[in-house]
């Protein structure tokens, strides 16, 4: 792609000076809109660290470390949403990576055709349906069922285990982990299925002419090849798992606690935002809650910088094989 | 003793070994086959029960009402919110996006090339939470008041690197024929670009535009930090808070009213076959491209 870039562009635009005077202010719009962009980020950035700049300067670093959130007193710690996040997005990538691998290589590998094309479309589709609904789904009818068939038997079977805890209320880190895996499943199939898909078919013959399984081809192949992309789509599910607002806000249970186990009730940095907005429009807890968003805006552009950083290196290695 | 001597004798081996390897294929092949379906599975039951309860939720009383407390309103408000912001988005998201996306794919060079398109996936990865504070900070805290224009400006800023990146893809996608075609008729590179690369692509734009609408209009974050407190139906006044169906559901699945959640799952009802149409639309013409 990289060297076709070059050849775009007609030759006598291709510097700035030179050419017709239309094609010089055309492509000083374009880049006006590219600068825009640039700006765009620069402001995101610029307005959440200067909006925040209170908390800052009141709490330091301990912010990050505080363990209480307390308007009424004016003291505010992100602990609590920092490791809700943590184990959320641990949680559902612990269910969707293997779920999305064997998902990715069944469509691309398996399935025949005339079968992968449609599941393909279904399994997109979970991407494109608003989070708010598969948070009233989750909260109407996963919760229930969490309730009522696992949690509820399991605390009354054995009490308050560790790791469990005996709320059992339904709304809680199981929940809220089990619909973020599913809203990042597709993300990693998609990915997975576009790397599976670029493996070169003479190889997948090859090994199949040796005698090797389907299985076999799969794993001295296929996954070999298609490794750092897989990595990549990971990082970049875990990088939208930890962003989710709404559909964790309405399944986690909302209490401002260190998540102490699957069926207690937590709270993420997004929900947080999202639940305690409209309480506040000023002073230090609105400059609080976007602190809270300055800490979630480091950890996702960093997965950004990583999955970009990895998809070029899986992309160079498919040009080296 | 003898199963040491069994194991050594090389025809059973083999016939013992390929009789692991086939379980352990067909093994791996039921976990994905399984993996696959439990997916689809949940697909289907999420779809289903919005379905089942969005149909009884979906009344006149919904549709005709504006929200006025338990067991009276209605979702007119927020229909006619989303129907007013998510255009307002897409006019000013879409220009900038087809620009930004030529920017990209036509004038790639330079620092400035890269950075804009760093700049753009970062935007595109960003948490939509993040775009609603930016805009509170700039549009809502100055004026100290909600409003309908600046949660357009929020979905269009969520919308805008979604339009600009699968526009470059696009554009890339373009023979370099039809360019150099254009070129060689003598036609300037700007008219070249808007009229016939543009036309070429068109149809691709399209659809990339239609899936930002989609996405957009179920964004619910950034509305909820830049747009609270519209109930009453408000047509065309930006500087007043407005509505939307997403605020319309997280609002109302959380009260204790069952008319009020009857109403939440039929405007994620009007949302999901919103979203489905688009998707299947966009699909059937990416399937008839490929076939023709």
């Amino acid at each position: 792609m990289t060297t076709s870039t070059a050849s775009l562009l007609p030759p006598d635009v291709s510097g700035s000076s030179g050419g017709r005077a239309s094609d010089r202010g055309f492509r000083w719009l374009l880049r006006l809109v590219g600068v825009g962009l640039v700006a765009l980020l620069i402001g995101i950035m610029a307005m959440l660290l200067l909006g925040s700049a209170k908390t800052w300067s009141t709490f330091g670093l301990s912010f990050l470390t505080g363990m209480v959130w307390d308007p009424s007193n004016d003291l505010y710690g992100a602990f609590p949403f920092i490791a809700g996040t943590i184990a959320t997005s641990a949680l559902a990538m612990s269910i969707a990576v293997p779920v999305g691998l064997l998902t990715a290589i069944f469509l691309s590998e398996i399935a025949p055709r005339r079968i992968a094309l449609p599941l393909i479309f279904m399994v997109e589709l979970i991407a494109a349906i608003p989070s708010v609904v598969i948070g009233l789904w989750g909260v109407g009818v996963l919760s229930v069922l969490l309730r009522d068939v696992i949690e509820v038997p399991f605390v009354d079977r054995f009490g308050d285990v560790p790791f469990f805890g005996a709320s059992a209320y339904g709304s809680d880190l199981l929940a809220a982990s089990l619909v973020l895996a599913l809203m990042v499943t597709p993300t990693i199939v998609a990915l997975t299925r576009e790397v599976f898909a670029n493996v070169p078919q003479l190889e997948r013959d090859a090994l199949v002419g040796l005698g090797g399984t389907r299985w076999e081809t799969i794993r001295v192949v296929v996954l070999p090849a298609a490794r750092s992309g897989f990595i990549g789509s990971c990082v970049l599910a875990l990088g939208r798992a930890m962003g989710e607002t709404m559909a964790v806000a309405m399944v986690i249970g909302n209490v401002d606690q260190v998540p102490s186990g699957l069926f207690e009730p937590a709270q993420t940095i997004s929900s947080k935002v999202a639940l305690s907005w409209g309480e506040s429009t000023q002073g230090l807890e609105t400059s609080s809650l976007i602190a809270l968003g300055v800490v979630l805006m480091a950890v996702t552009v960093s997965t950004v910088v990583a999955t970009r950083l990895m998809i070029r290196a899986s992309r160079r290695s498919g040009m080296a094989a | 003793m003898t199963e040491a001597l069994g194991a050594a004798a090389s025809p059973l081996d083999i016939t013992r070994r390929r009789d692991r390897r086939t379980n352990v294929d067909s093994v791996v092949t039921g976990l994905c086959t399984l993996a696959t379906a439990g997916v689809v599975i949940v697909l289907g039951a999420i779809i289903l029960f919005v379905l089942v309860a969005g149909l009884a939720g979906l009344t006149v009383q919904f549709l005709t009402r504006e929200t006025e407390g338990y067991n009276a309103g209605g979702g007119l408000a927020a229909i006619l919110g989303s129907l007013q912001m998510v255009p307002l988005a897409l006019l000013i998201a879409a220009p900038l996006g087809i620009l930004g996306g030529i920017y990209l794919a036509e004038a790639s060079d330079g620092r400035v090339a890269n950075a804009a398109r760093f700049a753009t996936e970062t935007i595109a990865g960003l948490p939509s939470v993040l775009v609603g504070i930016f805009v509170f900070t700039i549009l809502v805290a100055p004026f100290g008041q909600y409003s309908g224009g600046a949660g357009a400006v929020a979905l269009a800023i969520i919308m805008l690197p979604i339009i600009a990146r699968s526009v470059e893809e696009i554009l890339r996608l373009v023979p370099p024929s039809v360019r150099e075609a254009a070129l060689a008729l003598g036609i300037p590179w700007w008219r070249t670009v808007t009229s016939v690369i543009l036309r070429t692509a068109a149809a691709g734009i399209l659809t990339v535009v239609m899936l930002a609408v989609a996405r957009a209009a179920g964004e619910t974050a950034p509305l909820l930090l830049t747009t609270v407190g519209g109930d009453a139906v408000n047509i065309g006044d930006f500087q007043q808070p407005m509505d939307s169906l997403p605020a319309f559901i997280w609002f109302n699945s959380g009260q204790p009213d069952d008319t009020l959640n009857a109403q939440a799952w039929a405007a994620s009802l009007v949302l999901l076959v919103f979203v489905l149409v688009v998707n299947l639309i966009v699909r059937s013409r990416s399937i008839g491209q490929r076939a023709a």
